[in-house]
């Protein structure tokens, strides 16, 4: 079996750490990185909801909002990781999801540290 | 002195817009391209007392990358970034009266719009950004415009430049499939602003008025810009010249609004009619009217009556007809009913009012409609209800006293 382990938290908890605390939790998760290295086949951090955007398809047009995916009827179904050379084009992809036409694509940038 | 400074900023204003959608090209960060610019201005300020350059635009833009270079230089030695360091070109600072002559600086500004107006971007963070960044504004300025607190105004923008930059927003004008959508958000964008403007004096007067005249200056720039001429931007331009035309007679000496049918028609901008006529002649040989050309030909018959008694309102009831055929909405079916009224009389209006209660009963020119209709009819004591709830839903000043003054008429 493939699990997929969602983390939530609250974000403004995360970007109001310390450094101290900052690199002690880096820390942590690098632990758990390597105890189950054999596992784990991706995972990354997102940006914060600040930097979503949700796409939507209906009656055959494009809907495109600033913000994360907020209504509470739909459940989390699948996902994609995708490369893109910009926004435009990952709109463009998740507007071909065939989930877009009855749900919701949250368009969410991942974290890279440097 | 001061004249020179007013001039100087005068001139830096009117450049703005172009010269930041250049950097932001080249510098790729709204931020640094902001700064640098207003670090020009400050050179500016200080070294054209003895002499404004021949080419101001390229004497600003050579003392911006110059200032943005620098900027960028002093980080990477904060950072000890040697490698950084060494990338980065050498720039070439003006001389403080040189009389700048240099290649023409490219214009930029189109991307820059669609890039301020995207769709993933809220909507009051795109008039904000393209407030900021292609007129210029202050953040004060536009805090104003809009009756927030400046804080709040700064924080806006702070969060769209963040999102442009960490959610990847490019900067470049969409690409032709798109277009046609992506220029719809630009409009509207425009629209809002000019509404904002128009609506009447909410907020000082005279900044609201800029407001009109900011998003007028934006489509005709939009329209220059664009390769192929587009039949709504042309509509949208001319709705917003022709509802512009009648500013001076909106308002009374006391401040007080003036309905469309007693205004001093005189003092309507005869030049602002014709170019709207023009372009909405332009927008309707390209074929079938979208909405805002529509509503522009709606204004351009109101504009044709010399008098409001000549209004020609049959044809203002068949454009309305169009209208709620093509772009049905609430609010503009109220404005056919309206408009019936005129042509057919009250009794053949109020029914079509009424059939709105459900989707307006909280929107106070339902009520203030409505009431118009009764007092026509010499329903006096329905009038009088329907103006009271109008009143109490009204949240301009203006109309607030408009309204008083009706019910004031009808209790005598």
């Amino acid at each position: 079996m493939q699990y997929l382990l969602l983390i939530y938290e609250g974000e403004k908890r995360f970007a109001n750490l310390n450094k101290a605390d900052l690199t002690a939790e880096m820390g942590e998760y690098r632990a758990f990185g390597k105890e189950f290295a054999s596992a784990i086949q991706g995972g990354n951090a997102l940006q914060p909801t600040s930097a979503a955007t949700t796409v939507r398809v209906r009656d055959g047009k494009r809907l495109t909002t600033d913000g994360p995916f907020a209504e509470t009827k739909e459940q989390l179904g699948g996902y994609y990781l995708v490369e893109a050379k910009d926004l435009d084009a990952a709109i463009a992809m998740a507007a071909q999801i065939p989930g877009a036409r009855v749900g919701s694509v949250e368009v969410r940038p991942i974290q890279k540290f440097s | 002195m001061s004249e020179t400074v007013e001039a100087i900023d005068r001139l830096c204003r009117a450049e703005w817009g172009r010269l930041l959608a250049v950097l932001i090209r080249e510098f790729g960060d709204f931020d640094l391209a902001e700064e640098a610019l207003q670090g020009a201005f400050a050179s500016a300020l200080a070294s054209w007392g003895r002499g404004v350059p021949k080419n101001l635009r390229g004497w600003l833009y050579a003392a911006a990358r110059h200032d943005a270079i620098d900027r960028l230089r002093r980080k990477a030695r904060l950072a000890s970034k040697e490698a950084e360091l060494a990338a980065l070109p050498a720039g070439h600072a003006p001389a403080a009266d040189e009389l700048y002559e240099e290649t023409a600086v490219p214009d930029e500004r189109l991307r820059l719009i669609f890039t301020c107006c995207h769709p993933a971007l809220a909507a009051e963070a795109q008039v904000a950004l393209t407030l900021r960044t292609l007129c210029g504004l202050a953040t004060e300025e536009i805090a104003r415009a809009f009756l927030v607190p400046v804080p709040t105004m700064a924080q806006r923008l702070v969060r769209a430049k963040t999102k442009i930059r960490n959610a990847g927003i490019p900067y470049v004008v969409p690409e032709e499939a798109d277009l046609p959508e992506r220029l719809s958000e630009v409009m509207a964008v425009l629209y809002l602003v000019f509404n904002e403007g128009h609506s009447a004096s909410r907020g000082e007067a005279l900044v609201r008025g800029d407001l009109c005249a900011e998003a007028i200056r934006l489509a005709r720039l939009v329209r220059e810009l664009l390769q192929e001429p587009v039949a709504e931007l042309e509509g949208l331009l001319a709705l917003m010249l022709l509802h512009d035309s009648r500013r001076k007679a909106r308002v009374d000496a006391a401040g007080g609004m003036v309905l469309l049918a007693d205004q001093d028609r005189s003092l309507w901008d005869g030049a602002e009619i014709e170019e709207g006529r023009d372009l909405l002649r332009a927008a309707l040989r390209r074929g079938p009217p979208g909405p805002y050309a529509l509503e522009a030909a709606i204004a351009a018959v109101h504009a044709d009556a010399a008098r409001a008694t000549d209004t020609d309102w049959k044809q203002i009831a068949g454009l309305y007809d169009l209208l709620v055929a093509t772009h049905p909405s609430p609010v503009v079916a109220l404005n056919r009913a309206a408009a019936v009224s005129m042509a057919q009389g009250p009794a053949a209006a109020l029914p079509l009012v009424d059939a709105l209660e459900e989707q307006l009963a909280g929107y106070h020119l339902w009520h203030a409609t409505r009431a118009d209709l009764l007092r026509r009819l010499g329903r006096t004591n329905e009038a009088i209800a329907a103006y009271r709830r109008a009143h109490e839903l009204a949240q301009n000043e203006t109309e607030r006293q408009f309204l008083e003054r009706r019910l004031r008429e009808l209790q005598r």
